[in-house]
């Protein structure tokens, strides 16, 4: 297995590692508020700082989203959005020199073809794909078609993960490895779970991929905490939330600018775990 | 920014082990990575369960001292009248303690859960009977108990939601998508992937992730296994055809299982055509939908281009879901089952006929098993043997259907 593909985020998270600091992942669904307005946002992350932007389609029974991002979805869904619209929003953000990495809910692909999808998204500047309700034993399409590619895969793994599951699905993904910061669904919270220091430790033991951490992160407090462990720190409930905002959509935009900048910041002053 | 230079070095990404929980091509476990231990741990207690006979004694004396097992099997003739002339028998799940086959798959996860040292279970439910089965079965047991249920599915199944806060269980309304049973799961997953150590999600049908759909018609299969032994003392040999009604599928699964042998024995569901194919509003899945994945698990699912799901409907709660379950796309596509439909003003007759000639209110899900041996004893003439399985009494539709047929003060239909 190579470790990185010249479409994937490796390239990214070394560059960041080199800098000494945690990359910033920034996740907005495809279609929200509108297409063009969804992927003028996805410009506006990379213009604020993010590193990656992770692209999210829109799915009629998203479980493992919050309320912030189920009425996105919903409300995209209800706009007309559709999935060829994911891979107009892959290229833009490419074209803005982020790698994209796509979060989709498993049916969506399967319903278009798993190496369909994949061709399609490698050709419209897609780095790989962001699975949550994929587990590695089920994805044996999805390991060939990434192969085949050169897309990364990144499986997601959570506080209950035992050691065992760490083992099988960190040495199945590619870019690096989703560890969810605690156990339940994305939306913003106040602090960050003393489980997500304890997840990115125990995955540290079997794996020498990048992690990055995601759910609840919303403020540049929690991204630099974070940042001290992570190798990248990923935004979604907090960013959705403003551009769900009062205003008009460039206001939005600016808010959404500022938020990024602010994270941006945050994942620059990360603490060594050895300092905290 | 932290150094990790100890970490090993990736390993080579390895086959991996063989896919569990397989009907063919269907089932599996398709679900976020947190809910993988909480699904080996339950597969690892029902597994061990299976061969320990204190938990199958311990079963087996709820059933009969609490369910109320076996159930009777009760012939109808004056209703088989309009089934071409055909016996017709009911397996009666109707009369189970409340009131429909739920309880057999509930009073054996709730003993689970017990084992699993959780003191919390979760449920959706359509019709509401599952989730009353399930409060019941949390009362019995000291257990805390949370019940989603579409907005919708509270407001045409009231009695039942007064029922399950009655037995002390929290019934949460859930508003968004269309309202109905697969946003109810959609709520109560998000429910268990936060809540996951201390509380077991108690499915009520033989869908979602594996072991799901195999554990559930193992606690079910007991319909099928009393039915077939009765009916053998009744009639003399076995029924040329078992129908039932298909909503997820487990009362089907219950009275299949046990005739699945039986080369001679045609097993046909019934599902739910609502308003009729061409209105687009009916939760036909085998005649209109196409393999995908809902809820963990791959099976016929009602669903888009794009493989959005597409929102089912029927005039009862408890058949109103998109997918079901995949054991029965196996039989299906394999050809030992068959499927039809029937739509909304099919099922409404047979209930009024079962109510008028044999006194006995079914459930409406159950009520399209019995416009199904309408339609089947009518092509087979009068030779034929059927079993029905009646899995549910009607108490709780009596004002849809009241509705419907006009019944209340000041309305006409
Ligand atoms: C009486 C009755 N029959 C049938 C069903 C449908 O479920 P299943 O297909 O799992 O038997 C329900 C579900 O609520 C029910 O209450």
């Amino acid at each position: 297995m190579t470790a990185t593909t010249s479409r994937g985020v490796g390239e990214v998270l070394a560059r960041c590692r080199a800098e000494g600091r945690a990359a910033l992942i920034g996740y907005l669904p495809v279609g929200y508020p509108s297409v063009e307005g969804s992927i003028e946002a996805m410009i506006a992350l990379v213009e604020g700082g993010c590193d990656i932007v992770e692209v999210g389609v829109p799915y009629s029974d998203p479980l493992m989203d919050g309320p912030v991002i189920q009425a996105a979805a919903a409300a995209a869904l209800a706009c007309g959005s559709r999935v060829d619209d994911v891979f107009r929003a892959t290229a833009a953000v490419r074209a803005h020199g982020a790698p994209p990495l796509v979060m989709s809910y498993w049916n969506l692909i399967l319903r278009r073809g798993v190496d369909r999808f994949a061709a399609d998204l490698a050709e419209h500047g897609g780095a790989g794909l962001i699975t949550p309700d994929l587990i590695p034993e089920e994805a044996e399409d999805w390991l060939a078609a990434s192969d085949t590619h050169g897309l990364d895969r990144c499986f997601l793994i959570a506080p209950s993960s035992t050691a065992e599951r760490l083992a099988v699905v960190t040495s199945a993904c590619r870019g690096f490895v989703y560890a969810a910061s605690t156990m339940g669904v994305t939306g913003a919270r106040t602090s960050v779970s003393g489980a997500a220091y304890d997840i990115v430790r125990r995955a540290r033991e079997v794996t020498a991929q990048p992690i990055c951490v995601g759910l609840g992160v919303s403020t540049r407090e929690q991204a630099a905490e974070l940042a001290g462990v992570a190798d990248g720190v990923i935004v979604g409930s907090a960013l959705v939330r403003v551009l769900a905002g009062d205003g008009e959509l460039s206001q939005r935009l600016e808010s959404l600018r500022e938020l990024v900048a602010q994270l941006a910041a945050g994942v620059r002053e990360g603490v060594r775990e050895g300092e905290r | 920014m932290s150094q990790h230079p100890e970490a090993p070095a990736s390993p080579p990404a390895q086959a991996p082990a063989p896919r569990p929980g397989r009907f063919g091509p269907f089932g599996g476990r398709y679900v976020p990575e947190a809910l993988v231990p909480a699904l080996e741990q339950l597969d690892e207690a029902r597994l061990k369960a299976a061969v320990d006979p204190e938990f199958a004694a311990e079963l087996a004396r709820l059933h009969r001292s609490y369910t109320g097992r076996p159930s009777i099997l009760t012939e109808v003739p004056r209703f088989a009248a309009h089934c071409g002339g055909a016996r017709v028998f009911l397996k009666r799940e109707d009369l189970n303690h409340t009131g429909s086959h739920k309880i057999n798959n509930v009073l054996a996860q709730a003993l689970l859960t017990q084992r699993m040292g959780k003191r919390r279970v979760i449920a959706e439910t359509g019709a509401g009977q599952h989730g009353v089965a399930t409060a019941t079965a949390a009362a019995l047991m000291g257990l805390e108990c949370t019940v989603y249920m579409g907005k919708v599915d509270t407001e045409r199944q009231a009695l039942n939601v007064a029922r399950m806060k009655m037995l002390g269980a929290q019934v949460v309304a859930v508003e968004h998508g269309s309202a109905t049973l697969k946003d109810a799961i959609n709520e109560a997953l998000r429910d268990w992937v936060t809540n996951v150590d201390t509380t077991h999600y108690l499915i009520g049908t033989v869908t979602g992730p594996h072991p799901f759909p195999e554990m559930v018609r193992d606690f079910h299969k007991i319909i099928g296994e009393e039915a077939r032994s009765q009916i053998l003392v009744e009639a003399g040999r076995l029924p040329d055809a078992v129908i039932a009604c298909v909503g997820g599928g487990s009362n089907a699964m219950g009275i299949f299982h046990a005739f699945v042998p039986d080369a001679g024995v045609r097993l046909i569901g019934i599902e739910a055509g609502g308003e009729g194919l061409e209105s687009g509003r009916h939760a036909a899945r085998f005649a209109s939908a196409s393999p995908g994945v809902l809820h963990g698990a791959m099976s016929y699912l009602m669903q888009d281009e794009d493989g959005q799901t597409v929102e089912s409907h029927s005039i009862s709660a408890g058949l109103d879901y998109p997918s079901v379950g995949p054991e029965h796309s196996w039989l299906r596509d394999s050809g030992r089952a068959e499927y039809r439909y029937a739509v909304d003003g099919q099922v409404m007759e047979a209930f009024q006929l079962l109510c008028r000639t044999e006194g006995i209110i079914p459930a409406l899900e159950s009520a399209h098993a019995l416009a199904g041996a309408m339609e089947i004893g009518r092509e087979v003439g009068p030779d034929a043997l059927l079993l029905v399985n009646l899995s549910g009494r009607g108490d709780k539709d009596m004002h849809t259907a009241a509705t419907y047929f006009g019944l209340l003060d000041g309305e006409t239909s």
